[in-house]
């Protein structure tokens, strides 16, 4: 099978979060750089071991510039065959969506795998966006998926439970907890990142239909107010009287 | 100029995002609010005492997001709607990126107060800073996120309209549903009050105490990440980092050290309350109120406190 992995960079969860270019850019300088969680632990993995089981290859796509591309070796280190960099600085979801969808719409993809979210952006945006530009079905937030052929049986968590779908040929998913367990790259995957292919390609023009005005960090925490563990009942009126939330 | 928004219902009533964004969309105030409502109604389904005007009603039930994205592009057609508002939960998350697309329009989701203009704030970097962003195009898709504006009640009734379109052929089918819990406790991501625990509680077989307090308060229960991945609690009540994000109006974490990857999951709560044996425990640098005692004597103290209320 055919399968292709939407990675995105983002900014180790530890990073110091400011902002520069009067607040409207984010403030990449000593910033640690990772992929996305939900797209590496969830989303590739799992597709590595479909790959592993049944045949075939694991293709990771990313848009963005240069600086992803230690980000792109570490997804191949853990066990993609090839990457594909689409060489564009993004600033919103549609445009990332309609540049890999550009892409991936003559290479007949089986699946096309992506994170639910990216830790940065959080906007659970792009792989429902690749979706209807390509005109393909879409399962959010798979937990698990089996693929027997051309069907794929999925659970997927809904509001106040779990869906199990099934979807017939080609499609998107956004993964979740439950698809698979974090993996390590060890020396040999490292190793052979190195030489693994990585093509760059150039973006097509596709605009933006959103602009960050400005980024802003939330206003400092005041202290906590200490309650003595003996008395519960000072809590509660706390809560009560001076939070007024119960 | 009118406002779309998206519903869901619940044995023919709104459910409480579904109200949630209809108050959203009234407070605008940029024209009428009408309601798609896919599915079981009845009456106005309670969206008239929220501000909304009109309610289409589309009496099948669909699953697909591609047919519901469909079946959305056609009622904000039919009533020209400039804004088209979604509750930023599992089911809109998947709908309004695709009319966005569909509709060549700008889409912001997590939406978390009213905009100015087209400027709309929403969380990023988890929780960690704000973004203010700009729509470009002249109509644009939202979805709010779950319980951060509220419902505000506004005195009316709905008139109801049967609506009709061709929403083309359902390709994801829907097996079959399992809930994820039975004791009718309001859904995580939805709940205004959470009871969450961690390692500290030491086992599986010690979450009676959570329970308890969970139950006083009329609070959905929640736990760390270590805690889901041992089994000790399910998946599901995960939230962190890569578990849920949620943004209750009181967050009590019991036995929790809080690692910055559980408060990217809880930082936007209102308000925090820590209780660990750790003074040292980064949680209280994040909490409103602390206690430092252990949660075996002091969460039945609290629930005590609490039933006394």
């Amino acid at each position: 099978m055919k399968l292709l992995v939407c990675i995105s960079k983002a900014p180790d969860t530890t990073s110091r979060i400011a902002f520069t270019d009067g607040d409207k850019r984010f403030d990449e300088s000593g910033v640690q750089f990772i992929v996305n969680p939900y797209d590496e632990w969830y989303a590739l993995v799992r597709a590595i071991e479909l790959v592993e089981a049944q045949g075939g290859s694991v293709t990771t796509i990313t848009v963005g510039d240069a600086t992803c591309d230690p980000i792109i070796r570490k997804a191949l280190a853990i066990g993609a065959s090839d990457a594909v960099r689409i060489d564009a600085n993004p600033t919103d979801s549609s445009q990332v969506a309609r540049l890999i969808s550009n892409y991936a719409n003559d290479k007949s993809y089986d699946i096309i795998f992506a994170g639910k979210e990216t830790i940065n952006h959080n906007s659970s945006a792009v792989p429902a966006m690749i979706a209807e530009c390509m005109d393909l079905p879409y399962v959010a937030l798979a937990t698990s998926i089996d693929v027997d052929g051309d069907l794929s049986t999925l659970n997927c968590e809904s509001t106040g439970g779990t869906n199990n779908v099934s979807v017939k040929g080609s499609f998107v998913l956004s993964a979740t907890k439950g698809m698979a367990e974090q993996r390590i790259p060890n020396m040999r995957g490292i190793m052979s990142a190195r030489t693994k292919p990585l093509t760059v390609v150039e973006a097509s023009g596709v605009t933006a239909t959103t602009e960050v005005s400005k980024f802003t960090l939330p206003p400092a925490k005041g202290d906590c107010v200490m309650v003595d563990a003996d008395n519960a009942a000072e809590l509660v009126r706390l809560l009560r009287e001076e939070a007024k939330i119960i | 100029m009118s406002v779309l928004v998206y519903i869901q219902t619940q044995e023919g009533k709104a459910t409480k995002a579904g109200l949630e964004v209809a108050s959203f969309a009234k407070n605008m105030n940029v024209g009428d609010v009408t309601a798609l409502v896919p599915g079981t109604l009845s009456g106005d389904g309670g969206l008239g005492s929220v501000g909304v005007s009109k309610v289409l009603h589309f009496s099948e039930g669909v699953t697909d997001n591609s047919q519901l994205s469909k079946l959305t592009q056609a009622a904000a057609q039919s009533v020209d709607a400039s804004t088209i508002v979604f509750s930023g939960n599992n089911d809109g998350n998947s709908i309004a990126p695709r009319v966005a697309i569909a509709m060549n329009v700008g889409y912001v989701s997590g939406v978390t107060c009213l905009p100015e203009g087209k400027t709309f704030t929403r969380n990023v970097f988890s929780g960690k800073a704000t973004a203010a962003v700009n729509v470009m195009s002249d109509v644009c898709v939202i979805s709010i996120t779950p319980n951060s504006y509220g419902i505000k009640s506004d005195a009316g009734e709905a008139s109801v309209e049967t609506f009709s379109a061709d929403i083309g052929a359902q390709r994801v089918v829907l097996n079959g549903f399992t809930p994820t819990s039975n004791d009718g406790s309001v859904p995580l991501p939805e709940a205004e009050r959470v009871v969450s625990a961690g390692r500290g509680l030491k086992g599986p077989e010690n979450w009676g105490i959570v329970e308890d307090l969970a139950r006083a308060l009329g609070a959905t229960t929640a736990c760390s990440r270590p805690v889901g991945d041992m089994g000790w609690r399910p998946h599901h009540e995960h939230v962190g980092q890569t578990g849920l994000t949620i943004r209750p109006d009181l967050y009590i974490a019991c036995g929790i050290s809080g690692a910055i990857q559980h408060l990217a999951g809880v930082n936007q709560s209102k308000v925090i309350v820590v209780i660990n044996t750790d003074p040292e425990a980064p949680f209280f640098k994040a909490a409103d109120y602390g206690i430092v005692g252990d949660v075996f004597e002091v969460l039945p103290k609290l629930t005590e406190a609490i039933k006394e209320l």
